[in-house]
């Protein structure tokens, strides 16, 4: 017998036979406070850095942003007029990952959803985000999230996921670990700076 | 039957006693878990709906249980579609050669790995290294334990054991050079030297915290971008995946992604999780295998009590709240499962041998059933195994004259009257403490690992009759 075949056959003879319903009377909708006041909060609770703004400040902050930057990534979606005042060189695809690890890159992507509740931000690879290695090799992150993306709770982020079957990365501040002594440390293999613009 | 490192080499009593003579180990537990628990604390306290998130996540566990053989069928299927390979494994021999030959196949003799429980249940590692083939592990505390030739202690936190000097060492052993012990300093050298290892790797290993059955879908929780590096750069991924790590629907982890952050670091989410749908063209590894693993999860599934240990999620929450965890540490369990949920999983998953100690390696005092967020009543289980599992003729002896002695009131009486005559001398001799703390042979096996409480001066009924005469 195939282990499959045993697997399942096992499964079959070992299974309770008594049907569960299961209960969904938690939140389903969180609303009530600001949100994007929530959303900030959380963020620069994980040491993200955030920045508001209006539509018409969004070139000349995210030009602020990326000064330090020698180059900048952007993903083929992305609206041109995010990078009206960089001065510095942009990448685009294709890009090996070489180009990705070289110093100094910074990567700039929206995103599809924001979680306010949990500082999250969710990324789907769709036009404006790319692959998912793009947010991932380079050290520094900003991503811009519009306030009309941002939603309460876990429930309603993923619900208004277009496709669930997409490469999907969550993103919750930049890349840390607690594994000596409990001690958070920020930065240990992904981007170790996340910068945050939300546009009203 | 089942293998791999879920069993023990030594019975928990042995074990326990070396451990609780370490007591930098004591001390660094005492910080790690009162640290994480207090956190714990907090941020399930900021959630109005939390026993509403654990019931349903419990009830969402329970019906992939009743509904795992279709659940699994879907899975395969979804996830076939989606342009990865599907592979089964009976136990932990198998699963670690259908990796090994996975690996082999590609031809490298490197592979990064993402911290997962699985693969270390089925001991993966040493099957790869006894095939030539050297595994990375990339998250920071695995890479310590890795480097330092020891075992993990902890779900979570695998090297909470040690402190940053032993860390330090352990690096500077290693050839990973750090300028101080200093968190930052240590964490910054563990990026330099696997930096080139992620960037040159072909193969990435895996397990998954969820599988989504109507989607295919995998998902990894993590927090410092290894397991994105590995899940997102290597142009192979295979990821193994405990059978019962299945949810019907992606809207089901709407639950688990508010249970799981909270209970296992006390943050409101981890920095990153990645979910991953077979092969995406253009983006991520464009070969992906998944091996669903069986390793004694059926056994378990056949217990009506001991079943709900299979909901576990991996969040160690229950470690850190209880009081024999946090002064024996991981080690003393023997299994890749410590504490209490290791108390319950382990002897189910792999059977008898040092493991049948187990649940007896706990107050009962029930602090892992509060903190358990999809409620599994570990007590409930502990009962349950103690009584199913074999007894020393002598105990069952013991146990059977007492049950005689108790079922009639004037026995029990003249019973409790004679060891009270008994006590008398020992009670003079032993002072305040009221308690023996060596009994003679054959009374000695009881203890030797805690103390005998001497009979009351007086019973209840003799005390209510004189309270009520006066």
């Amino acid at each position: 017998m195939s282990a499959r075949d045993e697997v399942l056959r096992r499964v079959r003879t070992a299974r309770p036979s008594a049907p569960v319903t299961v209960p969904r009377d938690y939140r389903a909708v969180d609303e009530g406070d600001d949100l994007v006041e929530l959303l900030v909060d959380r963020l620069v609770d994980y040491k993200a850095t955030v920045r508001r703004c209006g539509p018409h400040e969004l070139a000349g902050a995210i030009g602020e942003l990326l000064s330090d930057a020698s180059a900048a990534v952007v993903p083929p979606g992305a609206p041109p007029e995010w990078l009206e005042a960089y001065q510095g060189r942009v990448l685009r695809e294709p890009l090996a990952v070489a180009d990705l690890d070289a110093p100094g890159v910074a990567v700039l992507t929206g995103c599809a959803v924001a979680v306010a509740r949990t500082g999250t931000l969710i990324l789907d690879a769709g036009p404006d985000q790319g692959r998912r290695a793009l947010t991932l090799v380079p050290d520094h992150h900003i991503c811009v999230v519009h306030t009309g993306q941002i939603v309460g709770g876990v429930p309603e982020a993923l619900a208004r996921l277009a496709d669930p079957t997409r490469p999907l990365t969550l993103v919750s501040g930049p890349s840390a670990t607690s594994d000596i002594e409990l001690n958070r440390v920020e930065g240990v293999h992904g981007p170790r700076r996340l910068d945050v613009v939300v546009v009203d | 039957m089942s293998g791999g490192n879920i069993v023990a080499r030594l019975p928990f009593p042995v074990a326990a006693r070396k451990e609780l003579g370490d007591a930098q180990l004591r001390a660094n537990l005492r910080n790690a878990t009162h640290t994480i628990r207090d956190k714990r604390l907090r941020m399930v306290g900021e959630v109005p709906d939390w026993e509403e998130l654990r019931r349903s996540g419990a009830a969402i566990k329970d019906d992939v249980l009743s509904r795992l053989p279709e659940l699994l069928t879907q899975f395969e299927a979804a996830a076939t579609a989606a342009g990865a390979t599907v592979h089964w494994a009976r136990d932990a021999a198998e699963a670690c050669a259908v990796v090994t030959a996975l690996v082999r196949d590609t031809g490298t003799a490197e592979v990064v790995k993402v911290k997962s429980m699985v693969t270390q249940e089925i001991g993966l590692n040493d099957s790869l290294e006894a095939a030539g083939i050297a595994a990375v592990e990339t998250d920071l505390a695995e890479l310590i334990v890795q480097l330092a030739g020891d075992t993990p202690s902890h779900i979570l936190v695998p090297a909470i054991h040690y402190n940053r000097s032993q860390i330090r060492d352990i690096f500077h052993r290693n050839g990973l050079s750090a300028l101080t012990d200093d968190p930052p300093a240590l964490a910054e050298a563990a990026r330099r030297h696997l930096r080139a290892k992620f960037l040159s790797a072909r193969v990435g290993i895996s397990g998954a915290n969820f599988a989504v059955a109507e989607s295919g879908t995998l998902v990894v929780v993590e927090s410092e971008g290894n397991g994105r590096m590995c899940l997102t750069l290597p142009e192979t991924l295979i990821s193994v995946v405990g059978i019962e790590k299945i949810l019907p629907t992606f809207r089901d982890l709407e639950v688990f992604l508010q249970l799981l952050p909270r209970s296992s670091t006390g943050e409101r989410m981890n920095p990153y999780t990645s979910l991953w749908t077979g092969v995406t063209p253009g983006d991520g590894p464009q070969t992906v295998h998944i091996v669903l693993v069986d390793n004694g999860r059926t056994e378990t599934l056949a217990d009506d009590v001991g079943r709900q240990a299979l909901r576990c999620i991996r969040c160690s929450a229950c470690l850190n709240v209880c009081p024999v965890y946090e002064r024996v540490g991981g080690h003393a369990y023997g299994s890749v499962y410590p504490g209490p949920i290791g108390a319950i999983l382990s002897p189910q998953l792999s059977g008898g041998g040092a493991n049948r100690t187990l649940p007896y390696a706990s107050t009962l005092c029930g602090a892992c059933y509060d903190a358990c967020p999809v409620r599994i009543n570990i007590p409930e289980v502990l009962v349950h195994l103690r009584q199913t599992g074999p007894h020393p003729p002598a105990e069952r002896a013991a146990m059977r004259a007492l049950s005689w002695i108790m079922r009639d009131r004037r026995r029990y009486a003249a019973a409790l009257r004679a060891a009270r005559r008994g006590a008398a001398p020992i009670r003079w001799a032993t002072g305040r403490r009221g308690a023996v703390r060596h009994l003679p042979w054959p009374l000695s096996k009881w203890t030797s690992t805690r103390d005998a409480p001497l009979p009351a001066k007086q019973t209840f009924r003799e005390w209510w009759a004189h309270e009520r005469t006066r």
